[in-house]
């Protein structure tokens, strides 16, 4: 995409949402140097609601640009620093092979936040510019060539790979800059530092306070008559996994609790995760109980859940929700797992609901991308498609919270879900299910709370899960369980374009700093890690970025039908590929001009028009007063032809 | 309800001499009789005076039939049925509504014995069917049940066991299905008699319900007039020709189809044509003017002469032709034979009969079965691979004129199939006008309906064995491929998708004289024929653009896509007729003499013209090209991206994306009637419904500005007038009440219960992907910390 980047130079905001997405980090990287140069405001291309460029250097995410000295700058080959952001390494002569635009001659940087590759010789410059958390692996491909050429290949998380060359280093004893990038992109394995705990730009808001578990659960009318809020875990002593904060029936003493912990999988008890406002159901969340070969079983934990049941009055029965396979679930007593036998939960229900693990679902996002990524196959894309299984299991997840939500709100019956630890499967059904059975989940501000509570503070272990740092890459541990509910809830606002606050661009937003390292959210795999490194205190929210901006993220469409339920359609028909996410990268699958952007043109006009009509009646009132005697005939006379769009 | 008299009476035609069935029926207060022939089911002709006669001994006797729908004058039943009992398709259960089973002259009709609900789904309301009818011609397959099997019914006497339950898959892709098992046996035998018959028959086109519809309808035609282009008129080609600047030479010697039948009334052909070229080959070969581009350059397609070996008359004909073609604009000019890179219209019934069946979806067990398989079927059927190779030629088409200017004689045999297609396709892609609601219309009428294309052949309405052959949804592939373009650039048409969808309908609607004739010649004998008034004008018949025929005005709101960025206009002080301006906003760069084209997929004629048509042989380039070779795709490519880094601009050239993901299913038209995938609440409506309330706002201060600037002294608080647009339609009812068949179903069924998919897991264990990852623990590693 030879023109990347040219979204201010063109001038025209209805023309920058046809710019290139591909290696988009880099295109606003561009735009924004052009910004800079202009003026500063920051307001971003419209369209970026469906390109993503997040982990880019809006000026927000920047100190205070020192402007002269910073123009200066752009027209050269390095990047604008971040605070604290240092250069590294500096190379010329690489080159940059792009799938889609061939090999690109330019200056490589390399600080201790990114990659940084730029072009002069293209018109406007070529610039890739993506943050080193991205990349999950750089290898030397082959050996040198007769030109003596060494060629490295990086392989990124966001579905890329890139692929650089240079000359063989003359002198041997210097290190090459890809050297130094292995250095820089791992450097949890280095001994080295994440940026994140570098980064010191200061938010109007501090986003480590957008959650408040307490006030989450007063929001939702807790404690009541049935629930109580204990205290038990305030220092991670029954569950280390677990939040400090937990919900659990009035009559269940802290010491049952405790046996409780005993028989479920790493002590994650029962514990509530939402309650219907009005019949009283609840979502309940644990992991895999202790039975074992043997069938063990635990009076505690079988009192307790009949306590769970005995809460809500509308239903005498409990359905417990098994996210994996019958099969897996079976197997897993032989490690002394397993599942709760109806024999022994009297009026409880099991029900499987067939999502595979971790292992399956890491194997499906790898063959999706070697069918996106570079090119797609035209003549077998949906056979293609198919074969990833990367839709089916969306497909099952989705299925899996719809019958949750179902259940709790036709059924008006209390759930209980679990997969073995209770941390992956566990954590996308529920927080699906809230999403659809809670429209303040919708809003941008509910998202991040829901986020918060049940993937950050209930230990989704997102450090092992991306491996932040980390140059372990074939690590059995990592799998992309957050982009599947990311990809879930995606899917639901395909489905419901005007029942959620925030726009996709949100979304991609989320996944780009789940890899950056740049804010210290997605830092760490549980509460208590998180407190231990005082990440609120080093680290910046990804929320303080984003509330920072809303209106970027905002989806002018929302409708807030707030105690809605949205129950979407899993059927494949209605399901697609998040072409905005996975194809990013290609120039030829650029989105094309969203609703949204005609939308907001339309909010502009209407801005405007509303600015006149009150001119215009401010001069009437005016005028009325001093002849008040005379009045049109008919007010429809002078109704003239509609003539409204920009 | 409806009585049945054993008048005895002696059916004359056929010679069948059996007693005859007489009905009368009351439709909302209007008597018509109905007298038809037990065994073969023709209606029979009385005398006026005899039917008069009846009428008044039988008007005591007679029961209203106030809830059949429709009103259709000239409409008669054939038949009927009581206590058919119509299953509701959502469930497996056997549950359903009992009713009267009907068959008119116009459709099979199924009246509920309930109370009609009245809901406030009679917004888009059909005027002339409603949700429990089918045109006759909308019957696509009808199957006999019993138990648990089904049968194609293929017509003809079904002898002795009649199928206890009835399926009726309809073009529209509703299901129906009825059990007769409570009916009369005489009734039962005689209802499923009758709709097989009437639907699977082959029938003369007179039979067809336009005729009888439009003798018993006084049909101002003055109001059509005003609106689309009809292309009937030596003006309305000239203007055409003028609009886009064009230079060839409009021909009207056809105007009483002198020249021959088969040629359009009115066309244009390149000025170098001569007289006695015209009638040459039944004006196979003739280059027939399409469009003009700004650059001079300009769109021609033909029906290719079949070449025999020895005569070489045809082939220079052909080359005379193809000289005259180059003469337009700068000796260039390209051939490109579609019968050679397109799928033939074999090909397209076939695809397309394969992909309507994921749609006609008998009950839910079966839906979610095919659920799981839903994308390879996608690819396997093909039919999304045809309407990309439709695009992608049109797409061809439009580089050849947009960068290179050249002229481009499109052809296949007969000429009035795909070329109609691709070259609709290109203009709808180079000019903006035919994107609003008109031009797309005139459009229709100019390369369709006026081009020849052989509709009732195509849709094979008359069930006339010879024609089975030629049966294929050609214009709904074309409708298919205009939606995806409308789905890519939304913001670029003024119609909307349910636009779309309710002209596919149509066509299964024998009203309209759109669809109903292979060509024009065809169209003004019959309908000179039909004439009741022989000395005068011909019959009038609507054409299906006189929507109100269909829906009425607030429906009517839904054709229009709230989207549409209309270009503003430069002047408002001349008010143009319904044609705007050619707008000229092209974002690419034309060059102002020809650029030496690329080695692409059209044999390219232009460098040097005259020595090919001195030397070579016409068969030489005729030939069809080397199978599609990368390089056509690479060069569509390259075009393709050079215009995608342009800003885009809604009223010049726009390019389909033809990758993958980008060539979707039409949701609308054909997952609307499936229960388990409405989308409750959700859908491409909500999102309307918020742009339209937006729009409507904005419409709404524009006026009172408009009022304000007009009149500074009126009052803006008097009684403002409602903006009338969709947006009120849709506005005025919560959308969260709408779901994502909407305006097509009505949300009476509202249900909070999701449908809940079933066997989710087969196709995952079948495929054995899983292997042993799926049998591993979750954790592996030991944790580590930051």
């Amino acid at each position: 995409m030879e023109n990347t980047g040219s979204i201010d130079s063109l001038g025209s905001k209805r023309s920058s949402s046809r710019q290139p997405s591909v290696d988009s980090l880099s295109s606003t990287s561009t735009s924004r140097s052009d910004r800079s140069a202009h003026a500063a405001k920051p307001t971003f291309a419209m369209s970026s609601d469906n390109v993503s460029i997040s982990t880019d250097f809006s000026p927000e995410l920047r100190g205070r640009p020192k402007a002269v000295a910073k123009v200066l700058r752009d027209s050269k080959e390095e990047p604008q620093l971040l605070p604290k952001e240092s250069v590294q390494d500096m190379a010329k002569d690489v080159t940059y092979i792009c799938p889609y635009i061939g090999a690109l001659r330019g200056t490589l940087t390399v600080t201790n936040y990114r990659l940084f590759f730029k072009c002069m010789d293209r018109e406007p410059a070529f610039v890739l510019d993506l943050p080193l958390g991205v990349v999950s692996r750089v290898e030397k491909i082959g050996g040198a060539s007769s030109r003596g050429d060494v060629s490295y290949g990086l392989v990124c998380k966001d579905i890329r790979n890139l692929r650089f060359a240079h000359k063989q280093m003359e002198d041997s004893l210097r290190k090459s800059i890809f050297e130094i990038l292995m250095k820089c992109a791992f450097p949890v394995s280095n001994g080295l530092t994440i940026f994140a705990f570098e980064y010191g730009q200061v938010y109007p808001e501090n986003g480590w306070k957008v959650y408040d578990a307490q006030a989450e659960y007063k929001r939702q009318g807790l404690p009541n008559e049935s629930w109580r809020i204990t205290k038990v875990n305030d220092h991670y002593e029954l569950c280390d996994t677990y939040p400090s904060t937990l919900v659990v029936p009035v009559n269940i003493p802290d010491e049952e609790l405790k046996r409780v912990a005993a028989f479920r999988a790493k002590g994650r008890i029962p514990v509530l995760s939402w309650i219907h406002p009005e019949s009283q159901a609840t979502v309940i969340r644990c992991s895999q109980p202790m039975v074992g070969v043997n069938g063990k079983r635990s009076k505690d934990d079988e009192k307790y859940l009949q306590t769970i049941m005995d809460a809500n009055a509308q239903s005498h029965k409990l359905f417990i929700f098994d996210a994996r396979p019958s099969v897996n679930a079976a197997a897993n007593k032989m490690k002394g797992g397993g599942y709760e036998s109806e024999d022994a939960y009297q009026n409880a229900e099991l029900v499987f609901l067939d999502i595979h693990n971790i292992h399956v679902m890491r194997e499906s996002l790898r063959k999706l991308k070697e069918v996106v990524y570079p090119n797609i196959e035209e003549s077998h894309w949906f056979s293609n498609l198919e074969s990833t299984h990367w839709l089916e299991h969306i497909k099952l997840i989705l299925a899996g919270a719809l019958r949750i939500a179902d259940k709790v709100e036709s059924g008006k019956t209390s759930v209980v879900v679990h997969c073995s630890d209770g941390w992956d499967r566990t954590a996308q059904l529920t927080s699906l299910a809230m999403v659809m059975l809670d429209g303040h989940y919708r809003t941008i501000r509910g998202f991040q709370v829901l986020l918060e509570k049940e993937w950050l503070s209930f230990g989704h272990r997102f450090q092992l899960r991306i491996g932040h740092g980390d140059k372990n890459h074939t690590d059995a541990d990592r799998s992309p369980v957050f982009l599947q509910f990311i990809d879930c809830v995606w899917q639901m606002t395909r489905q419901f374009p005007a029942a959620f606050e925030f726009n996709e661009y949100f979304l991609i937003t989320i996944l780009d700093h789940l890899y950056s390292c740049l804010f210290g959210t997605f830092m760490c795999n549980s509460e208590q890690q998180r407190v231990k490194e005082e990440l609120p205190k080093k680290t910046v929210s990804l929320w303080a970025y984003i509330n920072s901006q809303p209106e970027e993220f905002t989806n002018p469409l929302y409708v807030n039908y707030s105690n809605h339920v949205l129950f979407p359609v899993v059927s494949m028909r209605h399901l697609e590929l998040w072409v905005g996410y996975y194809i990013r990268w290609n120039p030829r699958m650029r989105p094309q001009e969203p609703v949204h952007q005609r939308y907001k043109e339309l909010l502009a006009k209407r801005a405007e028009l509303q600015k006149r009509v009150e001119e215009l009646q401010r001069e009437v009132t005016n005028r009325s007063a001093s002849s008040s005697s005379e009045r049109a005939g008919s007010p429809t006379r002078s109704i003239t032809p509609v003539q409204t769009f920009v | 309800m409806i009585e049945t008299f054993g008048i005895k009476l002696i059916c004359s035609k056929n010679s069948c001499l059996s007693p005859v069935v007489c009905l009368v029926v009351s439709v909302s207060c209007r008597l018509c009789l109905v007298v038809s022939c037990r065994l073969c089911l023709s209606p029979v002709c009385l005398l006026s005076s005899v039917c008069l006669l009846l009428s008044v001994c039988l008007l005591s006797s007679v029961c209203l039939l106030s809830s059949v729908s429709v009103p259709s004058t000239g409409e008669v039943v054939f038949c009927s049925a009581s206590t058919v009992l119509k299953y509701t398709q959502d469930d497996l259960s056997q549950r359903g509504v009992f009713g009267v089973l009907l068959c008119t002259n116009f459709r099979v009709s199924f009246v509920s014995d309930e109370a009609p609900t009245e809901e406030m789904g009679q917004l888009f309301k059909n005027k002339l069917y409603g949700e429990n009818d089918i045109p006759l011609s909308c019957v696509d397959n009808i199957y006999g049940g019993s138990e648990d099997k089904r049968k194609l019914i293929t017509g003809g006497l079904v002898k002795n066991k009649y199928p206890s339950k009835m399926i009726i898959h309809c073009k529209d892709l509703r299901v129906f299905q009825f059990s007769l098992s409570f009916s009369k046996e005489e009734d039962a035998k005689k209802i499923f008699q009758g709709i097989v018959h009437h639907c699977l028959e082959p029938k003369s086109l007179r039979c067809l319900f336009a005729f009888s519809y439009c003798e018993n309808t006084s049909y101002p035609e003055a109001q059509r007039k005003k609106q689309t282009v009809m292309f009937d008129s030596v003006e309305d080609w000239t203007q055409d020709m003028k609009r886009t600047k064009g230079n060839c030479r409009v021909v009207s010697e056809n105007s009483n189809f002198e020249l021959s039948p088969k040629l359009p009334q009115y066309f244009i052909v390149p000025k170098n044509v001569s007289d006695e070229d015209l009638t040459k080959y039944q004006g196979k070969g003739l280059p027939m003017w399409c469009w003009s581009h700004h650059s001079g350059c300009a769109l021609f397609k033909t029906a290719s002469i079949p070449l025999v070996q020895e005569d070489n008359v045809p082939q220079t004909y052909m080359e005379k032709m193809l000289t005259a073609v180059a003469h337009n604009h700068l000796y260039s000019v390209k051939t490109e034979d579609l019968s050679d890179t397109l799928p033939t219209v074999q090909d397209i019934l076939l695809s397309y009969n394969r992909f309507k069946q994921f749609f006609l979806i008998d009950n839910t067990t079966e839906f979610w079965m095919s659920d799981m398989k839903w994308f390879s079927s996608l690819d396997n059927c093909g039919w999304l691979d045809i309407i990309r190779q439709c695009l992608q030629k049109a797409v061809e088409v439009v580089e050849s004129l947009e960068k290179e200017n050249t002229n481009v004689l499109i052809m296949e045999e007969g000429g009035s199939d795909l070329c109609c297609v691709v070259s609709s396709l290109v203009q709808l892609m180079l000019d903006p006008y035919y994107r609003t609601l008109l031009g797309f219309q005139s459009l229709v009428q100019k390369e369709w309906v006026a081009g020849g294309h052989a509709f009732l052949d195509r849709s094979n309405h008359l069930h006339l064995k010879d024609k089975v052959e030629s049966q294929s949804p050609v214009f709904l592939l074309f409708l298919e491929c205009v939606w995806q373009l409308q789905q890519q650039h939304g913001p670029a048409f003024q119609f909307s998708e349910t636009y779309l969808t309710v002209l596919s309908d149509s066509i299964h609607v024998p009203v309209f004289t759109t669809f109903l004739f292979n060509n024009d010649g065809h169209r003004d004998s019959l309908l000179r024929a039909e004439s009741p008034h022989t000395q005068r004008s011909p019959l009038n018949c609507p054409t299906v653009w006189d929507w109100s025929v269909q829906f009425d005005c607030k429906a009517q709101d839904l054709f229009t896509n709230p989207l549409y960025t209309e270009k503003p206009k430069q002047d408002t002080s001349v008010r143009k007729s319904y044609r705007p301006r050619h707008l000229r906003q092209l974002s690419l760069p034309s060059s102002a003499f020809k650029t030496p084209p690329k080695k692409g997929f059209f044999k390219d004629e232009a460098d040097n013209l005259k020595k090919i048509l001195g030397v070579k042989r016409l068969s030489r380039w005729m030939l069809s090209p080397s199978s599609d070779s990368p390089q056509t795709s690479s060069s569509v490519r390259e075009f393709y991206e050079a215009w995608q880094t342009k800003p885009l601009d809604y009223h010049g050239l726009l390019l389909p994306c033809l990758d993958g993901p980008s060539i979707r299913v039409w949701m609308q038209r054909y997952l609307r009637w499936i229960h388990d995938v409405q989308i409750l609440g959700g859908g491409p409506v909500a999102m309307l419904s918020k742009v339209s309330e937006i729009l409507g706002e904005v419409q709404e201060l524009q006026r009172q500005l408009d009022r304000h600037g007009c009149t500074l002294t009126s009052n803006h608080k008097g009684a403002r007038p409602r903006a009338k647009t969709a947006a009120a339609v849709i506005a005025a009812r919560s959308s969260v009440r709408l779901s994502s068949s909407f305006p097509f179903v009505t949300s009476r069924n509202w249900s909070f219960k999701p449908a809940i998919p079933t066997s989710l897991l087969q196709s995952l264990m079948v495929t054995g992907m899983a292997g042993n990852l799926a049998d591993r623990e979750d954790d592996g590693g030991p944790e580590s910390l930051v």
